[in-house]
């Protein structure tokens, strides 16, 4: 037993706490759990752990995959309650396992959205969305690692659908989850740019589910 | 959690701090809970997570069986805009509730440059800032803290104010004032009422007298007020409450790791301290017990650094067998120690190389004075040949650099003295010279000043502070003489210090400056990107005061203090006594050498000190 992968759930308060500071989470709840942790040799040793794919500030998510290292066996049915026991309110682990796959075959990423509107959300609202969001290209302006450019971001979305409910629209995505990476953000940062009259007054995002590029479910 | 804050918080810098949820947090079921307390920091989530006190008595409290004591921190700027525009009041990080909603709402004064955050706090919460504008019983609003040894600048705006160290007078006052809402008592009732608890000075029972010249001339007793309020403090802390299953917080903090208090008080004595008088006498706690709130604490965190915490460790006589102890548990889990304040005179090479083996910081010392005389005149004592040695030792053993902490400003300092400063880093350099086991990384020695700024309840509680001007010549000075590459000079700014000798020996009519000043825009004092010295300036001004006649006057030994009324264990004849001493430069023996009876003893039951 060595490379070891955890499911886990990020929500409520919990969705604050920003990647590095979850590491750090992390890392102090495996030693307070007393579980084997392994770290890096050398000077100035870190612990084994890295995010498969990190969830960014503010955004909620059932489906949160790790990976780390233990140096000694352990009992893994007992680890989801071990940690989670001793981790902060809104994070809980759900499994941890031997992993089959690597994290490079994960490739879609379902995302349930909350766009809410002050002033109500129409059906007719709703389908103004879909419509947006299965043009043929959605060319946004973005900043990336260099600097500001041009790009497309319908081929990063894979699914889309809506529905109006009260003072929000709910939507269900799927969208790409590395290469490129699309953070379900800019789909707001879209309609800024592109339909500024539907933008909604706040939008809260919730990772449902992992996919490889065949869209079984990734584990 | 409220919407409207959900909103705010993805435009806010760092929103971990706002939403608490953290490890460890205590949360209770309403329906048993009696009394709620917003236990509230006038500084940053950052700052306030990291000490402590707060932390003590947050379990302490919570300990109590039908209250439930929430933290409540000052938001930062951009936070505070967003609240104001939306108006959403501060609320609790427990519960999320408005701070309006509590029975009780405490703050901790540590320092005095919080004071505007305390105001700002009470407006945010939608609190009335003055005690006389709340006339229910509900919220009591009150502050203990080491700035309550002169409680007068805030008079007006406190209930009351608890002296001394909060464990045990804390839970009684909240006893009381349950029994005070049980029976549905008038607030002065209540107020008479905790009075007589002890350590507890209610500031609308005292009334400042002045004289034609606006001299304090008598802070008068009105019926049912004590003559003088004594501090209380925890006679057993060997065996008193200490919070091993500290909150962990989730985004990263100042002092983000286990603090264990090794002791409280100090044996020394330095007559600028005003820590080292007013946290008298010393007590301690065993090494034994102090390994084993280590270990739980480290258990039950996942820190993986301790800091061992007093005012000077050296003088914890447990010392190696708390090192060995802890070292003992956790070099083999990656866990380093730390230990901050050692003295340079019984600077111990043992423990500094079992220290170093885990894990090397850097090393600082304070001698505070350049001079041997001027040393002996503040009683720091400290000598040169121990710092050097202290020194040769650490280059020996491989350090490289080494910080060293000066004031300017200190009474009876002369140009000589200052030109000591420099002589003295020169000193340190040569040492690393001859003795360094390793000279190719170079050497860094850092020399610091502040401005010195005298103290409520300290032997220089009636001296005056040197002028900005001369301190700011007084830095020339230093610098001019300090010419070596190796050597840096690093002086801070006196505006921040002037204010601070304003506020810290402030009547009760500075509270109207602190009011205007606020009233003005005033708020994280302690933050260089908020503080605005002129500001302040048209502050006093504006209420007709004037900062000097606080900060650079000298008093006479019959003028009437402030906190004349406040007795923080030391008699004020033993103070004039060391501040005698201190002119002729004659240093007094430690508490362990010889008691020099200064009165700290009769807080103790059985009325003996320890050392
Ligand atoms: S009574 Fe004596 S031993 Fe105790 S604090 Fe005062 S001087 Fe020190």
């Amino acid at each position: 037993m060595d490379k070891l992968r955890l499911l886990f759930e990020k929500t409520g308060r919990a969705v604050y706490i920003s990647h590095l500071d979850l590491m750090r989470t992390m890392q102090r709840a495996f030693l307070r759990a007393e579980l084997p942790l392994r770290y890096s040799e050398g000077f100035n040793p870190h612990a084994q752990i890295s995010m498969l794919l990190p969830l960014p500030l503010g955004q909620e998510s059932v489906c949160e995959l790790m990976d780390f290292r233990v140096y000694a066996d352990c009992d893994l049915a007992a680890m989801p309650a071990q940690l989670s026991a001793v981790l902060p309110e809104g994070i809980a682990v759900r499994s941890a396992y031997e992993p089959l796959r690597k994290g490079r075959d994960l490739k879609w990423l379902r995302v349930r959205g909350r766009f809410i509107y002050d002033n109500g959300a129409t059906q007719a609202l709703a389908e103004k969305l879909a419509q947006f969001y299965s043009r043929e290209s959605i060319v946004i302006l973005r900043r990336t690692k260099r600097g500001e450019g041009e790009s497309d971001i319908r081929p990063a979305i894979r699914e889309f659908s809506v529905q109006a409910q009260g003072s929000e629209v709910l939507l269900d995505a799927v969208v790409s989850a590395q290469e490129p990476t699309l953070n379900p953000e800019l789909l707001v940062s879209a309609l800024r740019q592109l339909a500024p009259e539907l933008v909604p007054d706040a939008a809260y995002f919730r990772r449902t589910a992992v996919y490889d590029a065949e869209m079984q479910e990734f584990r | 959690m409220d919407e409207r804050l959900q909103r705010i918080l993805p435009r806010v810098q760092k929103p971990a701090r706002y939403v608490g949820g953290e490890y460890n947090q205590i949360i209770k079921d309403k329906a048993e809970v009696r009394l709620r307390m917003a236990f509230c920091f006038p500084d940053t989530y950052e700052i306030g997570m990291s000490n402590l006190g707060m932390r003590i008595l947050y379990g302490c409290l919570n300990d109590l069986p039908g209250v439930w004591c929430e933290r409540v921190f000052a938001p930062w700027g951009d936070m505070e805009d967003e609240m104001r525009r939306e108006g959403i009041p501060l609320w609790a990080l427990e519960s999320g509730d408005p701070v309006s909603d509590f029975d009780v709402v405490a703050f901790s004064l540590g320092y005095e440059m919080a004071y505007t955050n305390v105001l700002n706090m009470l407006d945010l919460s939608g609190i009335p800032l003055r005690s006389a504008d709340r006339p229910g019983l509900r919220p009591l609003v009150f502050a203990g803290g080491t700035s309550c040894c002169n409680p007068e600048p805030l008079a007006d705006f406190m209930d009351l104010m608890v002296l001394g160290e909060g464990e045990e007078i804390d839970a009684e006052l909240l006893k009381l004032y349950q029994t005070a809402l049980d029976e549905d008592w008038s607030k002065q009732q209540f107020l008479l009422e905790a009075a007589k608890l002890g350590g507890v000075y209610v500031p609308s029972l005292y009334e400042p007298v002045y004289d034609e010249n606006g001299l304090l001339i008598e802070m008068r007793a009105l019926p049912g007020a004590p003559e003088t309020v004594t501090k209380r403090i925890i006679s057993d802390f060997d065996s008193s409450y200490f919070p091993v299953e500290p909150i962990v917080p989730s985004t990263e903090i100042v002092h983000d790791r286990v603090t264990l208090e090794l002791f409280r008080g100090c044996i020394r004595g330095c007559r600028f301290c005003q820590a080292g008088y007013v946290y008298r006498p010393v007590r301690s706690r065993s090494a034994e017990k102090l390994v084993q709130q280590g270990v739980e604490s480290v258990k039950n965190t996942g820190y993986q650094q301790i800091s061992l915490s007093s005012l000077s460790s050296s003088d914890y006589r447990g010392l190696p067998d708390l090192c060995d102890g802890l070292l003992d548990y956790g070099e083999a889990r990656g866990i380093s120690l730390a230990l901050p304040s050692l003295r340079a005179d019984n600077f111990s090479m043992d423990i500094m190389q079992r220290i170093q083996k885990v894990r090397r910081s850097g090393l600082t010392f304070a001698p505070e004075a350049g001079s041997q005389r001027l040393r002996d005149a503040i009683n720091k004592n400290v000598c040169e040949a121990d710092l050097l040695e202290s020194c040769r030792v650490a280059f020996a053993g491989g350090w490289n650099g080494v910080k060293l902490y000066f004031m300017l400003g200190l009474p009876t300092e002369t140009d000589e003295d200052i030109v000591a400063i420099a002589e003295l880093a020169t000193k340190v350099l040569h040492c690393w010279k001859q003795h360094a086991s390793n000279k190719s990384r170079g050497v860094r020695i850092t020399v610091s000043t502040s401005c010195f700024v005298p103290k409520p309840h300290t032997p220089f509680q009636w001296e005056a502070q040197v002028s900005m001007e001369e301190y700011k010549r007084r830095v020339r000075l230093l610098r001019e003489t300090m010419t070596a590459k190796a050597i840096t000079y690093n002086w801070h700014d006196p505006e921040t210090s002037y204010l601070e000798a304003a506020l810290s020996r402030g009547d009760r009519r500075v509270g109207n400056a602190i009011e205007a000043a606020w009233r003005s825009g005033a708020k994280m004092d302690s933050w260089s990107e908020f503080f605005s010295f002129e500001r302040w300036m048209q502050a006093f001004e504006s209420c007709g005061l004037d900062p000097a006649f606080y900060a650079t006057r000298e008093r006479t030994q019959d003028e009437v203090l402030p906190w004349s009324r406040v007795d923080m264990g030391v008699r004020a004849d033993v103070l004039w006594q060391e501040r005698e001493r201190s002119r002729a430069a004659t240093i007094t023996p430690d508490c362990r050498e010889k008691c020099s009876a200064c009165g700290a003893a009769c807080l103790l039951k059985g009325g003996k000190c320890d050392g």
